[in-house]
């Protein structure tokens, strides 16, 4: 009850929001914060609670935004439709890569993640049907009501999404699955001899990664109403998506979600008042500082605090 | 009675070397097992090999008369073979009791909130209760060794295997461990110790196996491996 309240709260403050005459910058901001909760919280549930880092997030976002794309053309499925496929696409991606992967470990890992992109991108560059290299125009549908604009809708959708993935990441972290991960990234071998199947353990964090990582992906294309492979499958959603719970802390549910809306927004500030480059070197400052100084991230500086005034 | 574990002929080789060549072993129900040899003999490539970290070449494994040498290390736990680790490697970024509720979850299929008095009564034997509640990453080396055991016998074994649980320890450490051990046997579990402290494993042993280069050299009482001219080879040298 004390996280689903405010969680329900903060949903129907987004609506409201989107309902009220603020500014419309303000949500096609504010969906791009959110898009990084949902993708930090995501990333979190394998490379936060399982120790596997994972630099493929920008495959597993781009093929849910390409799944999107997909049945948008060939169905004109509606906005809900398209999320749920990118989601089912990317957690199907995540099982598939994680089984090639999921044996090696450290840094062998991390680059079998940086390949999958480079597999899907090439994809897409040379498919056709989806406007390959040069990208394909999409026209957004009728906005629903009581919304008028798509931007107002897809900002409570991501919302929606954003609230559903941490919550997914709370469960997950506060249930004995959580527990078996936090083992396999202390110790792998200590976690198998107590009985943790590791292998599926680890599996079922890279399905659900990857399955979130989609869902955050499938609206892109209609906030666009563009899609072009180089910037869906840019790596600075890697970056950003790993950034943003070393910054917050990986230990934690919360952790991500705190790094996602610091980082998030200062790049948002960054972007508009500076210029669109500064923004990947405040990632890149910020992620150096927050590695050096605080490796435990926002949370762990919190925590030395509590305990150094208590 | 059938033997709780079966050995036979296992070999196990890494490229070229040969850790392993045709090791048969029967270990009887509550027997307690002593395992010696110098150091890179293969008694830690055995142990690994029965207990699933690494696949044996060739050879059979069979623990209570099913055979086990192709079933993943966690299916091995969950049917009765624990072991705790040489170097310890403890769930650090977890507290010493819920170190132990890792594996009430996952052998025992326990909910945290009923594992957590079994933990506790586990910790209070070996004595490490109260420090159940601080971080794990702050034990001693003595500690260290005692959370091992403890998560062993946490995941309620049947065949308790242990892997130099007393390298380094002082003297009244070294009796320390030995008094647990013993308990635990006396409870029922059989016992494979792993040992270069010789006078902790002859006073353990009721039986003890010297192996060298991957072979048995030697077999029977810790009286009459101590007299075994192969034995001393081994160890001392021509």
């Amino acid at each position: 009850m004390k996280y689903w309240i405010p969680a329900i709260l903060l949903v129907l403050l987004a609506a409201g929001v989107a309902l009220s005459g603020m500014n419309e910058y303000f949500f096609f901001a504010g969906y791009v914060v959110l898009t990084f909760v949902v993708l930090a919280t995501a990333w979190n549930i394998l490379g936060g609670y399982a120790g596997y880092v994972n630099f493929g997030t920008a495959a597993f976002f781009g093929i849910g935004a390409y799944t999107a794309t997909v049945l948008f053309k060939w169905l004109g499925a509606p906005l809900a439709v398209q999320i749920a496929g990118g989601a089912l696409v990317s957690g199907l991606l995540g099982f598939g890569v994680g089984l090639l992967t999921l044996r090696l470990r450290g840094i062998f890992f991390a680059i079998a993640t940086v390949a999958v992109i480079f597999i899907c991108e090439t994809l897409m560059v040379n498919w056709r049907y989806v406007g390959g290299a040069t990208g394909l125009q999409l026209l957004r549908p009728e906005t629903l009501a009581p919304f008028d604009s798509y931007i107002r809708m897809l900002f409570v959708v991501m919302a929606l999404l954003a609230v559903a993935a941490v919550s997914m990441a709370r469960y997950i972290q506060t249930s004995w699955i959580g527990r078996g991960l936090r083992a396999i990234r202390d110790s792998e071998e200590a976690a198998e001899s107590s009985g943790v199947p590791t292998l599926r353990l680890k599996l079922f964090a890279c399905t659900v990664s990857g399955l979130l990582m989609g869902a955050a992906g499938a609206p892109m294309p209609m906030y666009l109403s563009f899609i072009e492979p180089a910037s869906t499958f840019n790596l600075s959603y890697s970056v950003s998506a790993l950034a943003m719970p070393m910054i917050g802390g990986t230990a934690h549910w919360i952790g991500p979600v705190i790094g996602a809306l610091l980082l998030g927004s200062v790049q948002q500030i960054v972007t508009v008042t500076i210029s669109n480059e500064i923004n990947v070197l405040v990632v890149g400052v910020l992620l150096v500082l927050f590695v050096v100084l605080a490796p435990d991230g926002v949370l762990g500086l919190f925590k030395r605090w509590t305990r150094y005034f208590k | 009675m059938d033997p709780i574990l079966q050995v036979s002929g296992v070999s196990k080789h890494f490229g070229g070397f040969t850790a392993l060549s045709d090791v048969s072993i029967d270990i009887a129900q509550g027997e307690r097992f002593g395992l010696i040899g110098p150091n890179g003999s293969g008694k830690t490539t055995l142990i690994n090999c029965i207990c699933g970290a690494l696949r044996n070449d060739g050879g059979s494994i069979r623990f209570e008369g099913v055979e086990v040498s192709g079933l993943p290390a966690y299916k091995r736990t969950r049917r009765g073979i624990a072991r705790s680790f040489q170097i310890p490697r403890p769930f650090h970024s977890m507290s010493v009791l819920e170190n132990l509720l890792v594996p009430y979850e996952y052998v025992a299929h326990l909910k945290a909130s009923k594992a957590e008095k079994q933990a506790m009564d586990i910790l209070q034997r070996i004595g490490l209760a109260q420090k159940a509640h601080g971080p794990s990453s702050q034990l001693s080396q003595v500690e260290l060794r005692k959370l091992e055991l403890a998560r062993a016998m946490a995941a309620r074994p049947r065949l308790l295997i242990s892997d130099e649980a007393m390298a380094g320890l002082s003297g009244s450490e070294v009796d320390e461990v030995l008094k647990i051990l013993l308990d635990l046997n006396a409870s029922g579990i059989t016992v494979i110790m792993i040992e270069h402290i010789m006078q902790a494993v002859m006073r353990f042993s009721q039986r003890v196996v010297c192996l060298d280069a991957g072979r048995i050299i030697c077999e029977g009482t810790p009286a009459a491996i101590v007299a075994d001219p192969e034995v001393q080879r081994a160890y001392l040298g021509a």
